[in-house]
């Protein structure tokens, strides 16, 4: 081997024979082959591709060759490098490619493991109904209105074509609030927003109002006391009874699917003239394809526009309400209503955030 | 309304072949809703009509019990054992013979009981399945009667298998509160021929009127009839058949004259009354009651009347409450031989209040209140005068009263093109006049409008749009066809509906799950929670009529609620809990009442503000109720309890849901405990509270200890402003960490702010990382570590600049606060 600063000793011209440097290149070869590991590899790599490799010497030598035989000399020096470089560099290609694997191998988890660290939240599927029932209005144009719970006697009743001593009054079932000339009421239904909104707006009038109504019975699998309704009410020239059906199939295809339709039956409310209830086909029903009583409609009755100052002969509106629990009883199959209200976590986190 | 199919069959000629199925659909078409439809369970095997023919009385037994001879149309009569005594000899009744199986599978053998063999059994009507009226077998008439042979099959005769069908009637359709209305409404929906039983004209009674009468009212009673009968046979039993049908119409059968005004009423609609004759005491006086006035009505109360009760008085003072229920005096009884029949037309809207105050919702009075047809008075006491002398040998005495004070009839105008209009399908003129017919208008079609007086029955119909509904409704109310409206553009949910929604699932994904409670509460959990007397929460609204007398109140705050369902679904076994709730609640306060104008027209301004202004200020809450772990012990390791920290950072996560600035300070509110109670403010006003409860209430309520709660009013909460976003520089920042050590009593919020005024607009972001107690920190001291984040937005901070912005920092949190750097 030559010193680096011995560039004409003939005897160091001798490194730039094939010979050497194929041995050179062989001898790298082999070392790295034999680094078992990248620190291995670190360890032989200044012999055969540092500053004293004997490649790298070798190509101080061409300095000293005449140059006739320089660029014969300096192909194979270089070639010899670039191969002993090669080698090098795909044996830690090798090497890195191992450790890495066996790193990562090490680094495995057990991705099952459920990481439930803070319990999941949901919104209940009353609220979600609501929204959904709404957002479907709003799609049509509709504004969402709202009304008190504690409410008026006039707009839940008088405004509404109920006066004191009409049947439908009693049949209500009403929580009447003290004293007793309050004059006050807990909502029988989401009606009373209709009046609210009739009396405050003039014409064209398209909202739909969700909230909460109340009535006397006593919580069981079927009745609850307090119960949640969406009120819908367009008023404005020219609307029929057709465009009513109109609207309640296209909410009722929104939620029950393509197929839902409404039928619709004869009926009376003091407010609507004409009055129908309606059911709703819906094709997924738990207990197969099926009608379900959904909810009462009609036309608004004359009287209530004029009670809240809006001209019959002018206008004309239709009116709808439905109620959420059953509506979610046969959406979701919930058989019992206790289910709805008692506010267990493991009924309402079923339904998630959304529904 | 029960409507039994073989009664209505008497009416309309229901054509071959309709199935119950059919008469369900077409009352459904016709708008009177079939709650249930009632079917006899079937008998089987032989059941005859059998005559008594011998009865031999068994004694030596532990109750009476006869051994009979019964001829049931065969050779000889079979022997019959039975212990019910309501039949003589001569009566027939109906006998099941070996082999018949009646509802429930009972089978009838021969068989020997009490030393006699039975071979068959004489049957009850409850037996038979066709009623409940046990209280002895079932005859069907008595020796002389016109009655069936023995050995005719009896299943038709009693009416086995007769479907009753229970509708559901409307409030405006008082008239299918009778037989009459049922037929006609379905002649029109069975498109069959029908006959009206009340078109008939009653008999020329001659005589003087059967009764001194003054009608002192006839604002509350426009017609009043009676007829007097004489010769009545008090023993007279019922017939059969008009037993059964009010049976099946579920009236409990009294007495033959009580019965006959019932039945009378099932069939025309018309409630009677019958008097006992010479139990009235001079003339009879409708008037109104005197304040204080007393009688005692049939069913045995005593009831005070008020001076809007209306009467039926004679000599001796009240003898019934009218057009809602008779008086004990003058009750049919069991020795009454002459009596008063009463048929009126009362004023529907004074029988509701009298119901409705004496909390009598009798039969007749159902039906006044919904409308009943004034033409019929003096029909259905010809009916009932038609019945008590067949079965019970009365006869009619003098003249009818008929004091008839009722105006001209009403008409409506209608444009003929209305109903079109309306449903948005194209009746014709004639099409419209006919159903109109159907309905029994009389309409006048030479012009346009159409000029129609709708039938006596009918007193709901009163307006145009009352008549547009009947035509629709026969015409058939399904065919209407669907038309999507569009409607002008709209604006969206409003700022204050998109905050709930936020609001709401913003918890949720935080872990909360929705818990909505009733909104009563009792006063007991106010004192549970500790609220002091004049805490503003104790003034509730109050419910007149509440579910629960324990609950009279609507809640002024959710926790009543909240922890109520936190309590239920710890009883259920669940340990770590997130609950929140929102929704209105009702505070108390001073209020006028609201007033309850007319509905004839809109309200004048003035008093439409007084009816809004009455209804009080319902906010919206939210809050928040944690027990147990709020994060799980797992895997990762142990669990972490719930604390007042979580309580308040979901006051926080509400308020950046909201997109409000939120500022936290102590706090001091029941039922928080004290020195665990954060006040939360926005703009400086106090919006809600947070924290961990009081121990006592935790106690009271029999809650985990910890439990923590907030609760926050989201209608306080401003609107947000119009996020304005900030600028981002892309130059280094310049990281510091600050230990600070200041005394116990500094709320770390301070020292934040203090060092937030002093660092100034240098600052990108600051945020506590360590809190720290004991050696060696000083005792009555704390270590409160920040980490800060300096960026200029123009320029790399130089070291000058960033230590410059640190000892500002130092020095007004020194100047404010106290503080010192820790060494």
């Amino acid at each position: 081997m030559s010193g680096a600063n011995d560039p004409y000793d003939p005897k160091q011209v001798a490194a730039l024979s094939p010979e050497a440097l194929d041995e050179a290149v062989t001898a790298a070869e082999k070392a790295f082959a034999q680094a078992g590991d990248l620190e291995a590899l670190a360890a032989v790599r200044p012999a055969h591709l540092g500053d004293r490799a004997p490649v790298l010497l070798a190509r101080r030598e061409l300095g000293a060759l005449p140059p006739a035989a320089r660029s014969d000399a300096g192909k194979r020096v270089n070639a010899a490098r670039q191969a002993v470089t090669e080698a090098y560099e795909t044996r830690l290609a090798e090497l890195e490619a191992q450790r890495d694997a066996r790193v990562l191998a090490e680094e495995r988890v057990d991705v099952t493991l459920a990481w439930d660290r803070t319990p999941r939240g949901a919104r209940h599927p009353i609220t979600t109904l609501m929204e959904r029932i709404g957002d479907v209005f709003v799609g049509m144009g509709y504004e969402v209105a709202e009304g008190p719970e504690l409410e008026a006697e006039w707009l839940n009743f008088d405004a509404l074509n109920i006066g004191r001593d009409h049947p439908a009054r009693t049949m209500m079932d009403t929580f009447f609030i003290a004293p007793e000339d309050s004059g006050l009421v807990l909502r029988t239904h989401t009606s009373p927003v209709q009046a609210r909104t009739m009396l405050s707006r003039t014409p064209p009038i398209y909202i739909v109002a969700p909230g909460r109504t109340y009535r006397t019975d006593e919580l069981d699998a079927t009745h609850t006391p307090v119960f949640h309704q969406v009120e819908g009410l367009a008023v404005d020239r020219g609307l029929t009874m057709a465009h009513l059906r109109g609207t309640l199939d296209h909410l009722a295809r929104s939620l029950f699917g393509a197929d839902a339709v409404t039928r619709w039956r004869p009926s009376y409310f003091p407010f609507t003239e004409p009055s129908a209830e309606f059911d709703v086909w819906f094709p997924e029903h738990r207990d197969g394809p099926r009608w379900v009583e959904w909810g009462g409609c009609g036309m608004v009755n004359p009287r209530v526009l004029i009670a809240c100052g809006i001209d019959p002969d002018e206008y004309s509106g239709f009116a709808f309400g439905m109620g959420i629990e059953r509506a979610l009883q046969f959406r979701s199959g919930v058989g019992d209503m206790r289910d709805i209200v008692e506010g267990d976590v493991r009924f309402t986190r079923s339904f998630g955030v959304e529904q | 309304m029960r409507v039994p199919v073989g009664w209505l069959a008497e009416y309309v000629d229901v054509p071959a072949g309709t199935t119950v199925e059919d008469l369900d659909t077409a009352f459904v078409r016709l708008g009177l809703e079939v709650e249930e439809i009632h079917r006899p369970e079937p008998v089987t095997g032989p059941l005859v009509v059998g005559r008594v023919l011998e009865i031999e009385e068994l004694a030596g037994f532990k109750k009476p019990i006869r051994y009979t001879q019964v001829d049931v149309g065969e050779a000889q009569p079979r022997g019959i054992v039975c212990g019910a005594r309501n039949f003589a000899v001569g009566d027939t009744v109906v006998v099941a013979l070996p082999g018949a199986v009646l509802p429930g599978g009972f089978e009838i053998a021969a068989r020997t009981t009490y030393d006699h063999v039975s071979d068959g059994m004489i049957c009850s009507v409850r037996e038979l399945g066709i009623g409940d009226d046990h209280a002895g077998i079932l005859v069907l008439g008595t020796d002389g009667d016109d009655v069936p042979a023995p050995g005719t099959d009896a299943g038709s005769i009693v009416g086995l298998g007769d479907v009753v069908i229970e509708l559901a009637v409307t409030p405006d359709r008082g008239y299918c509160l009778s037989m009459r209305g049922i037929a006609r409404e379905m002649g029109t929906g069975l498109a069959a021929p029908w006959r009206d039983p009340g078109a008939v004209t009653p008999p020329a009674w001659s005589g003087e009127p059967a009764w001194d009468v003054t009608v002192a009212d006839p604002a509350r009673c426009d017609r009043f009839s009676m007829l007097a009968m004489e010769g009545l046979d008090p023993t007279a039993p019922s017939p059969w058949w008009m037993r059964r049908r009010l049976a099946q119409a579920a009236v409990r059968s009294i007495s033959l004259a009580v019965d006959v005004t019932n039945y009378v009423m099932l069939e025309l609609g018309q409630p009677m009354h019958a008097f006992d004759r010479d139990a009235v005491t001079g003339p009879i006086t409708v008037r109104l009651a005197r304040e204080g006035e007393k009688l005692t009505t049939l069913d045995g109360t005593t009831r005070k009347l008020t001076s809007d009760d209306l009467l039926i008085t004679d000599e001796s003072g009240p003898i019934g409450m009218a057009a809602v229920m008779g008086g004990a005096s003058t009750e049919i009884g069991d020795g009454t031989t002459a009596v008063l029949l009463e048929a009126a037309h009362w004023e529907p809207t004074g029988v509701a209040r009298t119901a409705r105050r004496h909390r009598l919702p009798s039969e007749a009075a159902k039906r006044f209140e919904r409308g009943v047809d004034p033409e019929m008075t003096v029909v259905a006491l010809a009916r009932a005068a038609e019945l008590l002398a067949e079965y019970g040998g009365a006869r009619v005495v003098g003249g009818v009263v008929d004091i008839d004070t009722r105006g001209p009839r009403p008409t409506i105008e209608l444009d003929a093109a209305k109903p079109a209009r309306v449903a948005g399908v194209p009746y014709t003129a004639a099409q419209v006049v006919e159903l109109l017919g159907a309905v029994g208008c009389a309409v006048d079609a030479s012009g346009n409008p159409l000029v129609v007086t709708p039938p006596t029955w009918r007193p709901d119909l009163t307006d145009p749009a009352d008549l547009v509904e009947e035509v629709i409704r026969l015409a058939g109310i399904d065919d209407i066809p669907s038309i999507l409206p569009t409607a002008p553009p709209g604006r969206g949910l409003t700022d204050a509906q998109r905050r709930r929604r936020s609001v709401g699932r913003t918890l949720a994904e935080a872990g909360y799950v929705e818990a909505p409670s009733y909104p009563f509460v009792g006063l007991p959990v106010l004192d549970a929670l500790a609220l002091p007397d004049d805490d503003p929460r104790r003034q509730a609204v109050l419910v007149r009529n509440p579910l629960s007398e324990e609950e009279p109140a609507l809640r002024t705050t959710l926790l009543p609620g909240l922890l109520a369902t936190l309590a239920r679904n710890l009883s259920r076994g669940q340990r770590d809990l997130a609950l929140f709730e929102h929704g209105a609640v009702f505070p108390g306060s001073d209020r006028r009442p609201a007033p309850v104008p007319g509905a004839e027209s809109r309200p004048d301004d003035e008093t439409l503000a007084a009816v809004l202004g009455a209804v009080p200020a319902q906010p919206w809450h939210v809050a928040v109720a944690l027990a147990g772990n709020r994060e799980l012990r797992g895997w990762w390791g142990p669990g972490r309890p719930a604390n007042w920290a979580d309580a308040v950072e979901a006051a926080r996560l509400v308020a950046a849901a909201a997109g409000v600035e939120l500022t936290v300070r102590a706090g001091e509110l029941a039922p928080w405990h004290p020195g665990r109670c954060a006040e939360l403010l926005v703009d400086g006003r106090v919006v809600g509270h947070a924290g961990e409860l009081h121990p006592r209430v935790c106690a009271a309520l029999d809650l985990p200890a910890r439990t923590s709660v907030m609760e926050l009013d989201v209608d306080a909460l401003p609107p947000a402003a119009v996020p304005v976003g900030p600028t981002i520089s892309a130059f280094p920042p310049v990281l510091l960490d600050l230990a600070l050590v200041v005394g116990d009593d500094v709320p770390a919020a301070e020292v934040a702010e203090a060092l937030r005024q002093g660092a100034g607009e240098l600052l990108e972001s600051l945020r506590l990382f360590d809190v720290y107690t004991g050696p060696p920190v000083p005792a009555g001291s704390r270590s409160l570590a920040y980490a800060l984040t300096l960026r200029a937005p123009d320029r790399t901070l130089t070291s000058e600049e960033a230590t410059a912005v640190r000892d500002a920092a130092l020095a007004a949190a020194a100047e404010r606060t106290g503080a010192e750097l820790r060494g």
